[in-house]
């Protein structure tokens, strides 16, 4: 298997996830997407150098996933797979924004790599969050959700056939590489010549499919409204799941809970 | 009045910038009857299939689904009652999962969830898929497939079903199934295909194209057995029609046991 066929057909593993039957998995697809909204905003909207005050923002994915019995290493990892572009934003950082602004002992830590910190940090949260949303709603429950929240259909649409065909075209590329591959024997990697025309050949296979596809969508009377069958109604553990967690990001946002049992601590001996 | 006669009148097509395409195409199809459509790669059978629904409109000549020809007016009604079943099953299941896909068809016809929904359902049993229902198309083997392709097709009740080669890549346990399937449907059927030996088994009927043009249309075991005319048309007999390459037994000599 190459790395992309190990690390894309992977995603489908969440779908499978998104299957189960625990209380995160039963709520209403547009409760569990607006909340992880307000969580990534909330996270987003913080200090450039708060690092202490994200870190219990923990518990929103952490207690998703102890109570949905998802297994956080999938997690880990796939969020270890994109941390690169994260730690690209903040880079940097240490060189541009050099003012010290702690001290352990002797060791002065600048406020860069602070914020370089406080960057991955947020990446972790937010882009952890978005994965558990998929694990326990499905990539189709949020699309749902989306055309309830008057999403424009066309976005919805789109999303929904781009993750239905994602894995047809990945799985054309890589049957197309494999081949490649067989026939290079030695040769590592794709010329830029072989590269050009295996890229054009899959943009005209794609285009191919594509056009079949509206064929057989207007074969059963398509006319540019798609109709799922999904209804789903709020129930009052929904709004509780959604009231109960937007008030405990507020208090996380407002207040520096681990500064605050710090002097607490420090106050009391 | 009926809807299930398919009827082409000296149907004309080419394709931009090439001289293939079909010419002259004539034929008329009764109710409840199933052919096979056969012919080598590239001698226009997907051609004339896209046709049967209004996806190509002909250069000159015309087709008729009932009494009427197609026309941009009634290619919806046209399309309501001509299934067709496409080459590639992930071409044909678009949907999340096989429910919605199944219902896709109903629910353009204009009915109601629920009953959208019960004729799905139906459909899926038909063809033996009801334990799919909630599964992602990605997700099933190539024989559920090509099942529940079948299935969202039957969904929308057409009076004609129209297959492109319904039995390749299937494993022989598949396509034996799908045979038998296919058997226990009523509709007005058009099968174009490579696999003769279920045409043998499943169209009285066949007509051969080659190069565009038929050049046979008759009893399917007639034409089988006409030598020159098999080899003029590029096609080779089915396996069970020819000699025992191994045990050399000549089946036109042999004695039915």
């Amino acid at each position: 298997m190459t790395f992309l066929e190990r690390n894309f057909l992977d995603i489908r593993n969440l779908d499978l996830m998104a299957r189960g039957d625990s209380w995160p998995h039963r709520l209403d697809p547009r409760v569990k997407v607006l909340t992880t909204m307000i969580f990534i905003i909330t996270v987003v909207s913080m200090d450039k150098y708060s690092i202490s005050q994200l870190i219990p923002f923990a518990v929103f994915p952490v207690s998703l996933l102890a109570a949905s019995g998802l297994p956080p290493g999938y997690f880990l990892k796939k969020i270890l797979l994109v941390s690169p572009f994260a730690l690209m934003v903040g880079l940097f950082n240490p060189l541009l924004d050099q003012t010290i602004l702690l001290h352990i002992g002797s060791l002065g830590i600048s406020g860069g790599w602070i914020s370089l910190v406080s960057i991955m940090l947020r990446f972790t949260l937010t882009v952890g969050a978005a994965l558990i949303l998929i694990g326990i709603t499905s990539f189709n429950g949020i699309c749902l959700a989306l055309e309830k929240f008057r999403v424009p259909k066309v976005f919805v649409v789109q999303l929904l056939f781009l993750y239905r065909y994602i894995f047809v075209l990945l799985d054309e590329a890589s049957r197309m590489s494999r081949a490649r591959s067989l026939r290079s024997l030695d040769i590592k990697g794709p010329g830029i010549k072989t590269f050009g025309s295996m890229a054009g050949n899959l943009l005209l296979r794609a285009t191919g499919r594509a056009e079949r596809i509206h064929l057989a969508m207007l074969c059963r009377g398509f006319d540019g409204n798609i109709h799922t069958m999904n209804s789903s109604s709020l129930y009052l553990k929904d709004i509780l799941f959604l009231l109960g967690w937007t008030v405990v990001f507020y208090l996380l946002r407002t207040y520096n809970f681990p500064e605050l049992i710090g002097n607490g601590v420090l106050n009391f001996t | 009045m009926s809807h299930h006669i398919v009827k082409a009148d000296t149907l004309c097509y080419s394709y931009p910038a090439t001289d293939c395409g079909i010419h002259n195409i004539s034929f008329s199809i009764t109710h409840g009857e199933s052919v096979a459509l056969v012919g080598e790669n590239g001698a226009g059978k997907s051609t004339l299939l896209h046709h049967l629904n209004g996806f190509l409109q002909p250069d000159s000549g015309s087709v008729s689904i009932g009494d009427y020809p197609i026309t941009q007016k009634n290619l919806k009604a046209v399309r309501r009652s001509v299934g067709m079943v496409f080459q590639d099953p992930d071409d044909q299941l678009f949907m999340p999962t096989v429910l919605d896909d199944v219902c896709f068809g109903p629910l353009n016809l204009g009915l109601a969830p629920d009953s959208a929904k019960n004729a799905a359902l139906h459909a899926l049993e038909r063809v033996g898929a009801a334990h799919l229902v909630d599964r992602p198309p990605y997700r099933l083997s190539g024989g559920e497939k090509r099942s529940v392709a079948i299935a969202t097709v039957l969904a929308m009740s057409p009076d004609v079903l129209i297959m492109d080669e319904p039995s390749s890549n299937l494993d022989p346990r598949a396509r034996q199934r799908l045979i038998k399937l296919l058997m226990s449907f009523k509709h007005t059927k058009i099968i174009a295909t490579h696999d003769l030996d279920m045409a043998v088994d499943l169209c009285e009927r066949t007509i051969v194209l080659h190069k565009g043009k038929i050049t046979a249309d008759g009893a399917t075991l007639d034409i089988f057995q006409n030598d020159t005319l098999m080899n003029e048309s590029g096609l080779i007999k089915p396996l069970r029609m020819q000699g025992c390459s191994i045990c050399g037994q000549d089946p036109e000599r042999a004695e039915s046991p």
